[in-house]
């Protein structure tokens, strides 16, 4: 296998992953929770490229950490409860800011800077993965994936009627927890296909497209992975033709386009999400 | 000689100004600090703090496509804020009301789109590791005198905009139904409120970088928020500490070597923590 075999295989399996993934994120408006996780995602591997680790190390460490401390600190407020717009904005800036130290620590170190790791964990390059590495991250899109459908019945219920899932003994926030842990996880995997900046895009534009399509939640969440897929084919397909193209961008372009088609093709009829709650109510029922 | 920090504020001033490319990197820090903080208080009382984020993600692709076509950043990022600002006013206007999971996506493909693009750009461009870093984070080296007088022109228009606009400005964003019933053009003044707001992000961007705008956008603002309700005395701490945050950042980074952005965005989040602290006293 080349590195496009390498890369095909990687992506693939982080790509059902987030478009699954992705779909529970849109359900339950934690974008916020995901673009968190982006700027951790960067600070994490450069603080870990510093200190001479291996990047996946500071990218896993640093986005489950924070996806379990966003967690505990969301429930312990109670449910619903979000810091303010300021507070927010202030703490993601200076994370950046962190960033940035770490990197010019790196660029400036002797141990073989060269100048593209901020493009790296930026941007992603998914074309560099060595097969031992593209390995691993399939290994880990496949658990994540098989982890989410997995607890996906309760979830869906937690995420749409919280107070039903409870009355059905359904342990409403160990679920959220482990799906903010599968969400970190998710997004330090990802980094390494499309980058920390643009991993936001590849959790949500397949999900959104989903759900404009169906209300049925089962057949949203085949969807948004099938999506997510399609995407990340089509985008790596045409990063490989044309030379000059960032494999990142073009995936979260692709994904983006097929958004805007859909958005297009059908108006403002299904609004997904809101039919979700009754349909998938229905589903559950059944 | 190498910079370094002493005790004695005199001879540390003297030492920041030796070289013209700091006074440039001063100047133009100065500038854009009074020009952001200013217009940022009101961006956070008229709580379009994520407008201001959108804005600032918007500026990569303006900034990557002047590098593209050959003509100076400054061009870009004023022309695709300036845009973004209108399209985000018309798309909010029509105010279709959407639901809260389908809005969330859109503003997760909004920004990573517009990175996405920037980042298109600049590859083909081909001059991605030198500029990507400073063109994100920012650089306190090469600003030019140009680019001091262009920030100057625009930071003057947009202070000059909210002196004549301000009073019914404050009055719209505070109560719109009100301010709309009293006369005021609310709808006009939204929308060139967020034009403004837009230039203001594009000038902060060239002294920033895209991704840390908010540390001089809103991080005055937000501060001057939490220590006094007042109009006019809340705009003028936001100015001063707007001031504070980026000229001691950009020293710090001088006499330490270490990258501005760290310094102003730590010490954006020191006051701003400081001032929480300060209220619920």
């Amino acid at each position: 296998m080349g590195f496009f075999g390498n890369a095909l295989l990687a992506g693939s399996c982080i790509a059902v992953a987030s478009g699954l993934i992705g779909y529970f994120v849109v359900l339950r408006v934690q974008v916020f929770a995901g673009d968190a996780l982006s700027h951790v995602a960067f600070t994490g591997a450069l603080a870990a490229a510093a200190a001479g680790l291996d990047l996946r190390v500071g990218l896993f460490a640093a986005t489950v950490a924070v996806a379990l401390a966003l967690g505990i600190a969301g429930g312990a407020r109670g449910a619903g409860a979000q810091a303010d717009d300021a507070t927010i904005g202030m703490v993601f800036v200076w994370v950046l800011g962190l960033g940035v130290l770490f990197l010019d620590i790196f660029n400036t170190g002797a141990s073989g800077a060269n100048g593209t790791i901020a493009a790296r964990t930026l941007f992603g390059s998914i074309f560099s993965l060595t097969a031992g590495e593209a390995q691993l991250a399939a290994l880990i899109g496949v658990a994540l994936a098989v982890a989410l459908l997995a607890i996906a019945r309760p979830l869906l219920l937690a995420s749409i009627d919280a107070p039903l899932a409870l009355a059905r003994g359904v342990p409403v926030r160990a679920l959220g927890l482990v799906f903010l842990g599968l969400l970190g996880l998710d997004a330090a995997e990802a980094t390494q296909a499309v980058g920390a900046l643009l991993l936001l895009g590849l959790l949500a534009a397949p999900a959104g497209t989903a759900l404009r399509l169906t209300a049925n939640p089962y057949r949203g969440l085949a969807l948004s992975a099938l999506i997510a897929l399609l995407a990340m084919w089509v985008g790596l397909a045409l990063a490989d033709l044309v030379g000059t193209v960032p494999p990142g961008s073009a995936v979260i372009l692709v994904a983006i386009a097929g958004y805007c088609g859909v958005s297009l093709w059908d108006g403002a009829r299904v609004d997904g999400a809101r039919g979700v709650r009754s349909a998938a109510v229905d589903t559950i029922e059944r | 000689m190498s910079p370094h920090l002493t005790f004695n504020l005199y001879s540390d001033v003297h030492q920041l100004l030796a070289y013209q490319f700091m006074v440039n990197a001063l100047q133009a820090a100065g500038i854009v600090a009074v020009t952001a903080a200013a217009v940022g208080w009101f961006m956070v009382v008229r709580a379009e703090t994520f407008a201001g984020h959108t804005l600032s993600m918007m500026s990569f692709p303006g900034a990557a496509a002047a590098a593209l076509a050959g003509l100076p950043l400054a061009w870009g990022y004023f022309a695709f804020c300036g845009v973004g600002a209108l399209l985000i006013a018309g798309s909010s206007r029509r105010g279709r009301p959407r639901s809260l999971s389908r809005q969330s996506a859109v503003v997760g493909m909004v920004g990573a789109g517009a990175l996405a693009v920037g980042y298109l750009l600049l590859s083909l461009y081909g001059g991605v590791l030198e500029s990507l870093e400073t063109l994100l984070f920012g650089s306190i080296l090469g600003v030019t005198r140009g680019e001091v007088l262009t920030l100057a022109i625009v930071g003057v228009c947009a202070i000059a905009f909210l002196a004549i606009v301000g009073r019914p400005l404050f009055f719209a964003s505070v109560d719109r139904s009100l301010a709309a019933a009293g006369g005021v053009p609310v709808g006009v003044l939204s929308v060139a409120f967020l034009f403004v707001l837009g230039l203001a992000v594009a000038a902060t961007a060239q002294i920033t970088g895209v991704l840390l705008v908010f540390a001089l956008l809103l991080a005055p603002a937000a501060i001057a928020r939490e220590l006094t309700p007042r109009v006019g005395l809340g705009l003028a701490l936001s100015v001063l500490l707007g001031l504070v945050i980026a000229w001691v950042g950009l020293g710090l980074s001088y006499f330490t070597n270490d990258p501005a952005g760290f310094f102003v965005t730590s010490i954006a989040l020191a006051l701003f923590v400081a001032a929480r602290l300060v209220r619920s006293l």
